[in-house]
C-alpha cells in the first residue's frame, strides 16, 4: 500500500464534474420512488395513533374484499424471531427488529405500524387501510428519557435488564445499558482544580431532515428469487436484514441501489422493505411503498433527546485537570441510541488524564432512535464544549487560547482506548486562529462562538472491481451508494493508480448480486475504506499489467514499473523498449492471459480519527430573541481531500445541520404522546434565508492508514456547531443556553430572566 | 367517481390524461406521464422538490390538482434543456458541485431558473429568499446560492 | 372510492349556484394552499369542490377611481406583489400578502384563500384589517359587503353562509401622509407560520401628529384582532417613543394567545407589543416621507 507518500498527485485533489452529475440535473437519475414496474401495485401502512397501547384485535377481513386490493399483512405474516441477540447477529436483536417494522402485541409509538396493504391505487390502498379495524388498550406512555428512567415508569418491555451494572439487575426496566470509560481518577483530581463548572444541559429529539422519503419497489418472480429497488445507505444491509427477517436466503434477494436521495445515518437500517416483499409476495405483484413526509418523521430513526451533566475542573491558566461527563439518551421504543459513541466523543479534542465518560439509555415511546451523523456526539460535545467556554469565559482567558493548551494531538490517549496517531486537531484550531473573521468588529448584540468536534471514523469492509475495457477505458464498480459524490472520488482514485483521464474511468454501483460485499455508507468510510478498495483493485490491474508485459518483453516483472498509465522499463536492464500503455495493453489482453479485471475485498482498519474546528458571528434580537448567524467558518482535517469541492460540500451540510439541531429542531410531543410537528412547515431546517455562506478549511494532516491520507470527513462538521452557536449566543447576551434548541421563546426568556 | 380527461401542455406538447380529482399534478406528473424528474419530499408545499412553472409562475406541482390543468401549461425539469444542451444553470451546478444528493437539485434547477428570468441580477439576499422554499438538506446552500449568482453573472455577460 | 366532484365554473353566479346547490361538504378552491394539504391529510373530504380561478374578475386587481384598489379574491400573492400602485399604496398590505410562503406558495396563494382559510395566523389577515378593508361576498342573495375582521370568526370557521363566497378585496382610497406595515415574528426567515404578527395603519397630519391609526395583530387570539386601545395610544401623537410604549403595552394586553408548538402565552404576548412599536415605527417613516 506504500508508495504515495510524497508523491504528487495528478488527479487526487481536481475537482472534475462528477459522473453521475448530468443524471441529476436533468432529472434522469431514477432515485426509489421513480421506479415504476409493470402491474406495480401501491403499499400503504396503517399506523398506530397511540403512544402506547396493546393490540387486542386485528380484523383486516373488510379491507381484504375491497375491489383492487390484492395483499393485506399484519405482523402474522412475519416469522417469528428469536428474543434477544443470536451469536452471529452482530448485536442485532431481530425480534426487535420485525417489531418495529410491524408491531406484534403492544404499538410502542405513534406512527408504529400495524398493517399494510397493496392496491391497484394509491386511493384504494388508503380507503383499505380506513376498513382495518384495530382495537387498542391505550396504556400509559413515557416520553422523556429522565422520566423514563424513573422507577414506577411505564415500562415498554418485559425483557430489557439493564447491562452495564453490577450486579445485574432481577427486574425489567426502560434503562437498556450503562456505558462507562475513564482515565486516571477524575473525582479524586476537582480537587486541583481553581476552578470547576458543572453544568446540566437537555435537548429535544431531531430528525435527519433527507428530503427524499424512504422508498422502496419488490417483485418476487415465480422461482422464489426477489427483487428490491429501494434507497438506502447499503443495499448489502436491506438484503442481510430482509433475508434474515423473512427466513429468506442472502442469495434470493437482489437488491438494486437506487440512488439515494440523503441519508445522513437515516437510512442504515430497514424500515418499510421486508414489508414491500410480504406484500409482493402475497400478492404476486410488483409493489412500491413511498413514504410520506408524515411517516418519515413518525416512523423512521430520529436522533435521540438527552439528558446531560457534564463537570470540568481547571487551572487559573486554563490547564484542564480533570473532567466528569454523564449522558442519558432517549433510544426509541426499541434500543439503538447512540449513547456508546457519544461517551467516546465527548472529550476527544482534549488531552485529559482524568477523565470519565459515562451513559445511559432509556427506551420511550418515540419511534426508534437510530444514527444521526457522527452518531451523539453533537449533543455530548455540545455539554462539554459549553461548559469549556464557560471555564474560559470565567477565568477571562482566550477560549481559543484554552483549547490550544489543552489540544488532543499525536500520541494523546483516547478514553475509549486508543492513543491518537497523527491528527490535525492543532492545525485546526490554529487555521481558526488565524482566520480574518477575528478581526472583524462586533456590534450590540453580537457575539461570536467557539468549538471544536472530535469524530473517530469508521473502516470495515468493501470490495471494488475495476474492469479495463479493450480501447483502455476503465468501468468501476463497487457496492458503497453515493451519497454525497463519492462516484467521483472512487474514479478519481482509480484514475490516479491507473494513470488514465479521469474522463474515461466510469464508476458505477452495483447491486448485491454484481459486486462483493459491501457495509452500509456511514461512519465517514465510503472515500476511505471503499476508496480504499477502490485503490487496490486498481494496484491489483497495474500489476496484472506489468506481468503480461514484462512476459512480453521477457524481462522479470520488477524490471517493468508502471508510471503516467504506461508500463515502462524500470532500469536499463529491461532492455530498450517503448512505454505500453494501458490502452495497448488492453488491445492485446486476449493474447496476453484474458480479460484484464482487478478486484480487491478488504476489512479497513486504520481510519484516521477527524477534527474539526468551527467559529461563528451571531446577532441576538434583544426583544425577540431570534437568532440570525451573521458568519460561519469551519476548519476540519480531511487527511487527503481527493475531491476538495465534496469535501466543502461535506463540512458546509454538517454545519447547516448543526446550526438547524441548535436553534429550530426538535420534535414536539403533546401530553397525548403524539407528535405534533411531522412536517417541514413546523419541523423547521434551516431555509436558504437563514444562513450565511459557509467558510470550509481544507486542512490534510495525512491519515498514516491509507495509502493517499484519507480520513473520513463526512461526520465530523456537525459535531461543533450546536456548541459554536450556543458560546456565540453566550457572548452576545450572556445568558447560557443549556437546552436544545435555542429557539427564540427559550433565549427571550432567558435574556429576561438576566434582567 | 369517473376520472376526468384533461387536455394541457406539458413541456410545450400537448398531453392529454385521465386523473382522480384527488390526485395533484405532481401525481400526474410522475405516474400518468413518467416525468419523474419532479420529486416528491414532503406533498405540502413545504420542500420546493417538485417546483415546476405553471403558466409561467413558479409553483410547487404537489398544490396544484391535475383536473385544474384543463388549457394550462406547466414546464418541468425535463424541458431544461434546449437542443440537446444543458441550460447554464445546470452547467454551473456541475462545474460548482453544488449538489451532493441530487433530490432537491431538480426543484432548485427550475426555481432558479424562474427567478433569473425575473431578476437577472440577484443579490445574494435575493436569492436566498427566492429559493427559500427549495429545501436542502446537503450543501448547506453555500454552492448552490454561488452557483446561481454565478450563472447570473454569466449569463449577463454573455448577452 | 374517495374522490370529490370538480367544477371549475366561468362566472360568479354560476359559483354561487353550484355551492348553493351542493350535497354534502363544498369547499371553494383558490390557491389550493391551504386546502391540497387538508386533501391529502385527510382533514378536508369535499364532496364537491369549485375552483374559483377561472371566473376573470375574481384574478383582477384594479385602481378605483377614487384612488382606491378592488383585489380579485383569487389573485396569487405575487401577482398582488407585482402591482406598483398597489404596493406604493399599501405596502404593508402587500407585504401581508408576500408573507404567505415563499415564492412557489406565492405563485398560488390568494387573499381570499388565506382570509377565508380562517387561521388566527394567517399573513394577509391583519394588514388588510389594519387597512379597513371590505370583503365582497357573493351569494344566494346577490353581495354583500363586510369588513375583513367579520369574515373569520374562529380558527377554520367564518361568518359566510352556504353559497356565499369572498368574491374580492376592496381597499379604500389612500390618504396624504399615511403608511402601513406588517411584521411577523416566525423562528426562522421564512417558510413558517406566524407565531405573532402585527399591523399598523395611521395617518399624519402636517404637523406630523397621528390623526387617525389601526392597530391589527395576529396569532394572539382565536381571530386576528383590530386593537382600538392599541390604536388611540397613538392618536393626537407624534407617534414617539412614549406613544409606541403605550403602543406596546395595549397591543401586549389586548393578547389572548393561547400556549402551542409554535409559541408560548408569555413569549406572544410580550412580542406583539413588540413588534407592534415596531411596525408603527415603520408605518410613520411611511407616512412621513409619502406626503
Amino acid at each position: 500500500m506504500a508508495g504515495y507518500e510524497g508523491k504528487s498527485f495528478k488527479w487526487v485533489g481536481t475537482r472534475p464534474v462528477r459522473p453521475d452529475g448530468v443524471d441529476k440535473v436533468t432529472g434522469r437519475a431514477t432515485y426509489g420512488a421513480d421506479m415504476n414496474l409493470p402491474g406495480q401495485l401501491t403499499g400503504r401502512i396503517l399506523r398506530s395513533p397511540h403512544a402506547h397501547a396493546k393490540i387486542l384485535s386485528i380484523d383486516t377481513s373488510k379491507a381484504e374484499k375491497l375491489k383492487g386490493v390484492k395483499a393485506v399483512v399484519t405482523s402474522k405474516d412475519f416469522p417469528q424471531m428469536h428474543r434477544g441477540v443470536l451469536p452471529g447477529d452482530e448485536g442485532v436483536n431481530f425480534h426487535y427488529l420485525s417489531s418495529n417494522i410491524m408491531a406484534r402485541d403492544k404499538v410502542l409509538y405513534d406512527g408504529h405500524a400495524v398493517a399494510a396493504v397493496a392496491a391497484t391505487s394509491a386511493a384504494i390502498a388508503e380507503e383499505a387501510l380506513a376498513l382495518i379495524d384495530v382495537k387498542y388498550e391505550v396504556l400509559p406512555h413515557v416520553i422523556d428519557v429522565d422520566d423514563a428512567m424513573k422507577p414506577g415508569a411505564p415500562l415498554l418491555h418485559d425483557d430489557v435488564f439493564t447491562t452495564g451494572v453490577n450486579p445485574k439487575p432481577d427486574k425489567p426496566s426502560n434503562i437498556v445499558q450503562r456505558v462507562h470509560m475513564a482515565l486516571g481518577d477524575a473525582e479524586a483530581a476537582f480537587k486541583d482544580a481553581d476552578i470547576v463548572i458543572e453544568r446540566s444541559f437537555k435537548s429535544k429529539a431531531v430528525h435527519q431532515g433527507y428530503i427524499e422519503p424512504h422508498a422502496v419497489v419488490a417483485e418476487w418472480s415465480e422461482d422464489g428469487q426477489c427483487r428490491i429497488w429501494c434507497s438506502s445507505q447499503g443495499h448489502f444491509m436491506v438484503r442481510a436484514l430482509t433475508s434474515r427477517l423473512l427466513n429468506m436466503e442472502a442469495a434470493q434477494i437482489r437488491v438494486m441501489p437506487a440512488e439515494i436521495g440523503g441519508g445522513f445515518g437515516g437510512k442504515t437500517i430497514v424500515f418499510i422493505e421486508p414489508t414491500a416483499v410480504l406484500l409482493a409476495r402475497k400478492a404476486s405483484l410488483p409493489v412500491r411503498i413511498v413514504m410520506s413526509r408524515d411517516e418519515v418523521f413518525r416512523a423512521t430513526g430520529p436522533a435521540p433527546g438527552s439528558s446531560m451533566d457534564v463537570k470540568i475542573g481547571a487551572k487559573k491558566d486554563g490547564t484542564l485537570v480533570a473532567a466528569v461527563g454523564e449522558f442519558r439518551f432517549q433510544a426509541g421504543a426499541f434500543p439503538g441510541s447512540p449513547v456508546g459513541p457519544a461517551c467516546m466523543a465527548a472529550f476527544g479534542p482534549y488531552a485529559l488524564a482524568n477523565v470519565t465518560s459515562a451513559g445511559y439509555e432509556a427506551v420511550t415511546n418515540r419511534p426508534l432512535c437510530y444514527s444521526y451523523r457522527a452518531p451523539g456526539a453533537p449533543l455530548s460535545s455540545f455539554a462539554v464544549e459549553s461548559v469549556i467556554d464557560e471555564i474560559a469565559q470565567k477565568l477571562n482567558i482566550d477560549p481559543m487560547e484554552m483549547r490550544i493548551k489543552n489540544g488532543s494531538k499525536e500520541g494523546t490517549q483516547m478514553v475509549y482506548g486508543p492513543k491518537l496517531k497523527a491528527v490535525g486537531n492543532l492545525e485546526c484550531l490554529k487555521a481558526i486562529q488565524n482566520h480574518p473573521i477575528n478581526k472583524i468588529p462586533l456590534g450590540p448584540n453580537q457575539g461570536r462562538g467557539l468549538a471544536a468536534g472530535f469524530w473517530f471514523n469508521l473502516g470495515g469492509q468493501s470490495s471494488a472491481v475495476v474492469n479495463i475495457a479493450e480501447d483502455g477505458t476503465a468501468n468501476i464498480m463497487t457496492g458503497s451508494p453515493d451519497i454525497g459524490g463519492s462516484r467521483a472520488s472512487m474514479a478519481l482514485m482509480a484514475a490516479e493508480v491507473l494513470g488514465i483521464d479521469y474522463s474515461k474511468v466510469r464508476p458505477i454501483v452495483g447491486d448485491t448480486s454484481s459486486v462483493g460485499f459491501c457495509e452500509i455508507t456511514h461512519g465517514s468510510r465510503v472515500t476511505f475504506a471503499t476508496g480504499m478498495a477502490i485503490i487496490q483493485a486498481a494496484e491489483d490491474v497495474v500489476l496484472q499489467c506489468r506481468q503480461r508485459v514484462a512476459a512480453m518483453w521477457e524481462v522479470d516483472v520488477d524490471a517493468v514499473k508502471w508510471e503516467d498509465g504506461h508500463a515502462c522499463p524500470a532500469g536499463a536492464n529491461a532492455g530498450d523498449q517503448k512505454p505500453l500503455s494501458l490502452a495497448k495493453i488492453a488491445a492485446k489482453a486476449s493474447r496476453t492471459g484474458g480479460p484484464l479485471v482487478g478486484s480487491a475485498a478488504i476489512n479497513a482498519g486504520g481510519a484516521g480519527p477527524a477534527f474539526g474546528v468551527h467559529i461563528c458571528d451571531v446577532e441576538v434580537d434583544p426583544e425577540t430573541g431570534g437568532v440570525t448567524v451573521l458568519r460561519y467558518v469551519a476548519a476540519q482535517d480531511a487527511g487527503k481531500a481527493i475531491h476538495p469541492s465534496y469535501v466543502e460540500g461535506q463540512i458546509q451540510g454538517g454545519v447547516a445541520q448543526g446550526i438547524g439541531w441548535a436553534l429550530n429542531e426538535e420534535y414536539i410531543y403533546g401530553a397525548d404522546g403524539r407528535l405534533q410537528n411531522s412536517g417541514f412547515l413546523d419541523y423547521r431546517i434551516p431555509v436558504a434565508s437563514d444562513l450565511p455562506m459557509i467558510d470550509a478549511l481544507i486542512l490534510e494532516v495525512p491519515n498514516p492508514g491509507h495509502p493517499f491520507g484519507v480520513r473520513g470527513v463526512g461526520e465530523v462538521p456537525i459535531v461543533p456547531p450546536l456548541a459554536a452557536i450556543a458560546n456565540a449566543i453566550a457572548r452576545a447576551t450572556g445568558a447560557r443556553m443549556m437546552d436544545l434548541p435555542m429557539s427564540p421563546p427559550k433565549i427571550l426568556a432567558a435574556i429576561d430572566a438576566k434582567k | 367517481m369517473s376520472k376526468f380527461h384533461i387536455s394541457t401542455t406539458v413541456n410545450g406538447e400537448a398531453v392529454e390524461y385521465l386523473c382522480d380529482p384527488k390526485q395533484t399534478l405532481l401525481d400526474v406528473l410522475r405516474d400518468e406521464l413518467n416525468l419523474t424528474g419532479s420529486k416528491e419530499g414532503c406533498s405540502s408545499g413545504d420542500c420546493g422538490a417538485c417546483s415546476v412553472t405553471l403558466d409561467g409562475r413558479l409553483v410547487c406541482s404537489c398544490l396544484v390538482l391535475g383536473v385544474e390543468m384543463q388549457g394550462r401549461s406547466v414546464e418541468t425539469i425535463e424541458n431544461m434543456t434546449s437542443d440537446e444542451k444543458l441550460h447554464p444553470l445546470q452547467q454551473k451546478f456541475l462545474e460548482a458541485a453544488a449538489l451532493q444528493c441530487g433530490f432537491c437539485t431538480p426543484g432548485f434547477l427550475v426555481a432558479a431558473k424562474a427567478l433569473l428570468e425575473k431578476n437577472p441580477n440577484p443579490t445574494e439576499s435575493e436569492a436566498r429568499y427566492w429559493l427559500a422554499e427549495n429545501l436542502c438538506r446537503c450543501t448547506g446552500y453555500d454552492k448552490i446560492i454561488r452557483a446561481v449568482l454565478e450563472t447570473a453573472a454569466d449569463m449577463r455577460g454573455s448577452k | 372510492m374517495s374522490g370529490f366532484q370538480y367544477e371549475a365554473p366561468a362566472t360568479v353566479d354560476a359559483a354561487v349556484g353550484l355551492l348553493a346547490g351542493a350535497k354534502g361538504n363544498a369547499r371553494v378552491l383558490a390557491g389550493g394552499t391551504d386546502l391540497l394539504v387538508q386533501l391529502r391529510t385527510g382533514a378536508a373530504k369535499p364532496d364537491l369542490v369549485v375552483d374559483i380561478k377561472r371566473i376573470g374578475e375574481l384574478r383582477q386587481i384594479s385602481g378605483t377611481a377614487a384612488g382606491g384598489f378592488v383585489i380579485g379574491a383569487a389573485a396569487p400573492g405575487a401577482e398582488i406583489g407585482e402591482h406598483k400602485e398597489l404596493a406604493k399604496a399599501w405596502p404593508g398590505v402587500v407585504e401581508g400578502m408576500e408573507l404567505i410562503g415563499s415564492t412557489q406558495i406565492q405563485g398560488r396563494a390568494t387573499p381570499g384563500g388565506n382570509l377565508c382559510n380562517a387561521s388566527p395566523a394567517g399573513d394577509c389577515t391583519p394588514g388588510l384589517v389594519a387597512a379597513g378593508a371590505i370583503a365582497v361576498i357573493a351569494g344566494p342573495n346577490g353581495r354583500r359587503e363586510v369588513a375583513v375582521e367579520q369574515v373569520p370568526v374562529s380558527p377554520g370557521k367564518t361568518s359566510l353562509a352556504k353559497g356565499e363566497f369572498v368574491v374580492a378585496i376592496k381597499l379604500p382610497p389612500r390618504a396624504k401622509n399615511s403608511g402601513d406595515a406588517y411584521l411577523r415574528m416566525i423562528p426562522r426567515t421564512e417558510m413558517d407560520i406566524a407565531i405573532v404578527g402585527a399591523a399598523v395603519n395611521l395617518t399624519l397630519d402636517a404637523s406630523g401628529t397621528c390623526t387617525q391609526a389601526r392597530v391589527s395583530l395576529g396569532a394572539v387570539a382565536p381571530t386576528v384582532l383590530l386593537v382600538d386601545a392599541a390604536a388611540k395610544a397613538l392618536i393626537g401623537t407624534k407617534v414617539d417613543d412614549a406613544a409606541l410604549a403605550k403602543l406596546a403595552a395595549a397591543a401586549s394586553a389586548a393578547c389572548k394567545p393561547i400556549d402551542d408548538k409554535r409559541g408560548t402565552i408569555e413569549y406572544r404576548t410580550k412580542v406583539a407589543g413588540v413588534l407592534a412599536r415596531r411596525a408603527a415605527i415603520i408605518a410613520r417613516d411611511r407616512a412621513r416621507s409619502n406626503a
